[in-house]
């Protein structure tokens, strides 16, 4: 037992922080202390990322199997931790000056967080659903924290009740599978669902498993909500939507199909191929028409997932880890892209329309600059990042034999760069000029500066992506082997 | 006498559950699934799982269905408009329902597991403790990590409750017990000498 | 003869319904005097005489109350729910009638001896609500209606700290059997044996907690008259009133038996060398029914805001805590491991 709470230490250490912070909080200065419990949670978040990235070694199983500590883990975590810090830091100043910052917000982002870590290392259904619970219920109350206004009331209960149906498709497909194998734990399920001995209530379950957690990626048919609660929410918590809880639903995906159902690749491949092509080209497609920043950043993600999902239906370790690059280049970029939405303002309101950016370089051409090179990564142009990344699961997807896909996600790509260069363009070659501001405080400044710098420079040889290739094999091969 | 009980409870866990479903009226559709709570813990009591049965009488009939109560009486839903709503997806509702029936009849008419599988099963309650001894046991030992989470899960719905729809309002008066008790006659009363025939 | 009873399903049945008679005609019967108890204790506090007309000393006046109750016309209110209307006092009533099957009056005197006995009971308890909930919402009167919205969160309010302090006691005990709680108190110091005084705190926060669970005063909002007529049962007239009545008493006297056996030890003797026994139990009831009389004698009614914020800010809290502290003193063995009476194995 003792050995046990070992393993889940950082984990216990979030908890008993918020839960900490929470009372703190509740008995001294209420939200008076809102902005340094915002910033103490993010250091929390920094220093366990780097006691798990930097310390961890190994394979660690914890209560009888349900916890899995590997290397897959730990990169996610690390991602997860990371990108949750910059996104809270970023909403501090927005949130602030919005009057939204109340104190339970950070406390139910590291409780959210919690959720997610338990999320990657779950090795059992049913830890599976407890943290997909504990983060999903945490992130129905962030989306709705702007509870006066009507949008945001919408995005929470809508993310609320597409949330529940999913849970409970989820559910569905769990007890299936408990019934056809004999056991929730991944370890044992895997000794039944072997390829060509694949029962067909067993399949059944995974497929309903596939689909609860293909609606926590947004990944279509599964993503109607994504568009509304990104637009409803308020800015930070979107742009936390878009980042941390990704990567977490992303890499329980890669999980569940690999450590359970490792033996039947060719089983699931087939449909997380299926969504991937759905995904991609519904955001391709989707996203042209839109006006609003937020909902095309939505648009955007479901695509991205896309791309992701296509290393995790190639079934291999190259797949697996290609996808892992992908997701945290994808976090990288959003960050970047959301600091500079967070600054987006006229006359002191948000302003999410794309017009407003008409003319954008000619009053601010370094914010303008940093923003070109977002966009041009997340369309894929080489030689940002954002190529690189996408190129990592073309070539996973190719050696695994699926080229029709990478066809078909390489079509994807060229629509779906449409509409970022479409921003470019309006920044730069914009018609009238429309009178927006960009003056957020100066930490959205860093986070949006060195994002750009970090999807610039990448390319150049001597950097080799900061090593996360490596990285990310090391990972990708402790999960599939 | 046991098949007597268990036919007994069966038939009104069907009987409530439908009558939920069919009532017109809504609080009459609460008390029906009352009756279905009440006689799946009977059920319960059957398999020789009393401390689930017993659970499931105070937790969901004694503390969910009275909110459900609360909630139905005090809202005045006009379900009649709801239905007819409702009734306009009925066919495509359905269809969906048929074709997920048809698919269940096909996956559990081909009822096989792997050879594994079985072998994989959890053992049933040992002999030697009555159940809820080794539900606690399950519970806190092997299930400790799931148990501590579901804890969290509750601290973040309430923490969402609360945030949600907590409004400090500050026009209306409070008693504040304390400052009431700390009151003194010293702070609360000043004598004054009053000369007859000249008032204040 | 005795294979009959023993053996044949319907001889089971025969001795199982004589068993629950030979325990709700006494209790029925030993109602009826509490409630002329009751009358009269409070009437003494108020230097009156109370009810000395039927009977010698007015013993029989209870009797005549229930004659009258049934004679009397049922009015039943236009517009009123027919069914649920008459189904509330009969809830209420058989809901308070059935914890009994698991309450022992002597060591082993008990119609059902159950695993989770004490759950069984909290279980049936929490069903009471219904009884006040359905009544006032047939009634199709707006009185009623919020009488009984009050009286529900009342109860329920309450019934979160009751549970809370069960936990405390099952937790020194280690069983949820009330024979085994009973045990787990016996010792060679008679009363200083009992949980009354480890967990004394808790006696106090039960007590009140049961006061507040039965409706009963300083906690009898739906009788404020002069706010509310007479809560949800403003409606109900003879036989159906009876009902409720009985009903309510009932349960006052159920918590009377659930303090008696988890805090003072059942059937033990408070002496020890005297034997146990059912007067014990019988003596305990009475005891903890004359204070709950004067309370009502002696005490002003409590505002709801008042209620409320008793149950959820006090007693919530702090019965948490001693649950808490508990848990610790028995696992740790503190004072003397008191606190740790576990009969069964660990």
């Amino acid at each position: 037992m003792s050995a046990d709470l070992g393993t889940i230490l950082p984990e216990i250490l979030l908890s008993l922080f918020a839960i900490l912070g929470l009372l703190g909080a509740v008995y001294t200065g209420k939200d008076a202390l809102a902005s340094a419990l915002v910033w103490v949670t993010s250091a929390v978040f920094l220093g366990l990322a780097a006691w798990i990235g930097l310390s961890g070694e190994g394979t660690h199983i914890a209560f009888n199997g349900m916890f899995v500590d590997d290397g897959f883990a730990r990169f996610a975590k690390v991602v997860i931790l990371l990108s949750a810090a910059a996104v809270l830091v970023m909403s501090e100043g927005y949130m602030k000056s919005r009057d939204l910052l109340r104190f339970e917000y950070p406390v139910l982002v590291a409780l959210s967080v919690v959720g997610m870590m338990m999320m990657v290392s779950a090795g059992d259904l049913m830890a599976l659903y407890m943290g997909l619970e504990l983060q999903s219920l945490a992130l129905y109350v962030v989306a709705s924290l702007r509870r006066d206004s009507a949008r945001s009331t919408e995005a929470g209960l809508k993310y609320f009740v597409l949330g529940a149906l999913s849970s409970g498709l989820l559910l569905y497909g769990a007890s299936l599978v408990y019934g056809y194998a004999g056991t929730t734990l991944f370890s044992g399920i895997i000794q039944t669902a072997q390829h060509g001995d694949v029962s067909l209530g067993l399949l059944f379950g995974l497929i309903f498993l596939i689909a609860g957690l293909a609606f926590k990626v947004s990944a279509v048919p599964f993503h109607m909500w994504t568009p509304d609660v990104y637009e409803g929410a308020p800015t930070p918590v979107t742009a936390f939507f878009a980042t941390a809880p990704k990567v977490a639903a992303m890499a329980l995906f890669a999980r569940v199909m690999h450590d359970a159902f490792g033996g039947a690749i060719k089983d699931w491949s087939q449909v997380v191929a299926l969504l991937s092509v759905l995904s991609m080209l519904l955001g391709a497609f989707a996203a042209i028409g839109q006006t609003n920043i937020k909902r095309l950043m939505a648009y955007s993600s479901i695509a991205h997932m896309g791309y992701a999902l296509i290393g995790l239906a190639a079934g291999t370790a190259l797949g697996i880890q290609s996808m892992l690059v992908y997701m945290a280049i994808y976090v990288t970029m959003n960050i970047g892209t959301f600091a500079f939405i967070l600054m987006m303002e006229r006359d002191g309101q948000p302003v999410t329309d794309i017009s407003a950016l008409n003319q954008f370089a000619k009053r601010e051409p370094g914010k303008a600059l940093a923003m070109l090179v977002l966009m041009f990564s997340l369309a894929g142009v080489p030689p940002m990042l954002g190529f690189f990344a996408k190129f990592g699961v073309w070539q996973a997807g190719v050696d695994a034999g699926l080229v029709w896909l990478v066809v078909v996600s390489a079509f994807a790509s060229a629509i779906g760069a449409y509409y970022y260069l479409r921003i470019v363009f309006f920044m730069y070659f914009g018609s009238e000029d429309g009178a927006i501001e960009v003056n957020g405080s100066k930490t959205l400044w860093v986070f949006l500066m060195g994002a750009a710098a970090i999807i610039g420079i990448a390319w150049v040889p001597g950097i080799n992506m900061f090593g996360i290739g490596a990285i990310a094999e090391l990972a990708a091969t402790s999960l599939v082997n | 006498m046991s098949v007597f009980a268990f036919y007994l409870f069966a038939i009104s866990v069907v009987t409530g559950g439908f009558f939920t479903v069919v009532s017109r009226n809504p609080v009459h559709s609460v008390l029906w699934l009352i009756l279905a709570f009440l006689s799946s813990a009977g059920l319960f009591v059957l398999l020789g799982a009393e401390f689930v049965a017993m659970l499931l009488i105070i937790v969901y009939v004694g503390a969910v269905a009275v909110l459900f109560l609360f909630v139905v009486m005090m809202l005045d839903i006009d379900f009649a408009e709801l239905k007819a709503e409702m009734a306009k997806y009925m066919p495509l509702a359905l269809l969906i329902a048929l074709v997920i029936l048809m698919q269940f009849v096909i996956a559990f008419g081909a009822w096989e597991t792997n050879a594994a599988a079985e072998g994989l099963r959890a053992q049933i309650t040992p002999v030697d403790r009555h159940n809820t001894e080794a539900l606690g046991l399950i519970l806190y030992d092997d299930y400790f990590l799931l148990f501590q989470l579901s804890g969290l899960i509750l601290l973040v719905a309430m923490i969402g409750a609360i945030v949600l729809t907590l409004r400090h309002r500050t026009d209306v008066k409070r008693q504040d017990v304390v400052a009431q008790m700390m009151r003194d006659p010293a702070k609360a009363m000043e004598l004054k000498d009053i000369k007859p025939g000249q008032g204040l | 003869m005795a294979d009959f009873f023993m053996n044949t399903t319907l001889g089971i049945l025969l001795v199982i319904v004589g068993q629950i008679l030979l325990v709700v005609v006494p209790l029925l019967l030993a109602l009826a005097f509490l409630m002329y108890a009751d009358r009269k204790i409070w009437a003494a506090v108020m230097m009156r005489r109370g009810p000395n007309v039927v009977g010698v000393f007015g013993l029989l006046q209870s009797f005549a109350d229930f004659g009258k109750y049934i004679v009397k016309e049922i009015v039943v209110p236009a517009g009123a729910d027919k069914a649920v209307f008459f189904m509330a006092p009969m809830v209420t009533l058989v809901m308070s009638l059935i914890a009994w099957a698991v309450i022992p009056f002597n060591d082993g005197w008990v119609l059902s001896n159950i695993n989770v006995a004490i759950l069984y009971v909290f279980a049936v308890s929490s069903l009471e609500v219904y009884g006040v909930i359905m009544g006032g919402w047939a009634s199709n009167s707006k009185y009623p209606f919020l009488g009984s919205l009050r009286s529900a969160a009342q109860m329920i309010s309450y019934e979160v700290s009751i549970g809370l302090i069960i936990i405390g006691v099952v937790i020194s005990s280690g069983s949820l059997n009330f024979g085994e709680i009973v045990a787990a108190q016996d010792g060679s110091y008679g009363l200083l044996n009992w949980f009354w005084l480890p967990h004394f705190p808790m006696l106090i926060l039960f007590f009140i907690s049961a006061l507040a669970e039965t409706n009963r005063p300083p906690f009898d909002l739906p009788e404020a008259e002069s706010e509310l007529v007479a809560g949800y049962q403003v409606e109900y007239s003879s036989t159906p009133f009876l009902l409720f009545m009985i009903g309510e008493l009932v349960a006052v006297v159920l918590m009377c038996a659930l303090i008696a056996l988890m805090f003072f030890g059942g059937w033990l003797s408070p002496i020890p060398g005297l034997p146990d026994g059912i007067f014990w139990m019988i003596a305990k009831m009475g005891l903890v029914f004359f204070f709950f009389s004067m309370v009502k004698a002696i005490t002003p009614r409590y505002r709801y805001d008042q209620l409320m914020r008793l149950g959820w800010k006090v007693f919530l809290p702090f019965s948490l805590l001693w649950v808490v502290f508990v848990a610790f003193a028995a696992k740790f063995d503190w004072f003397w491991g008191v606190y740790a009476r576990w009969t069964v194995g660990v």
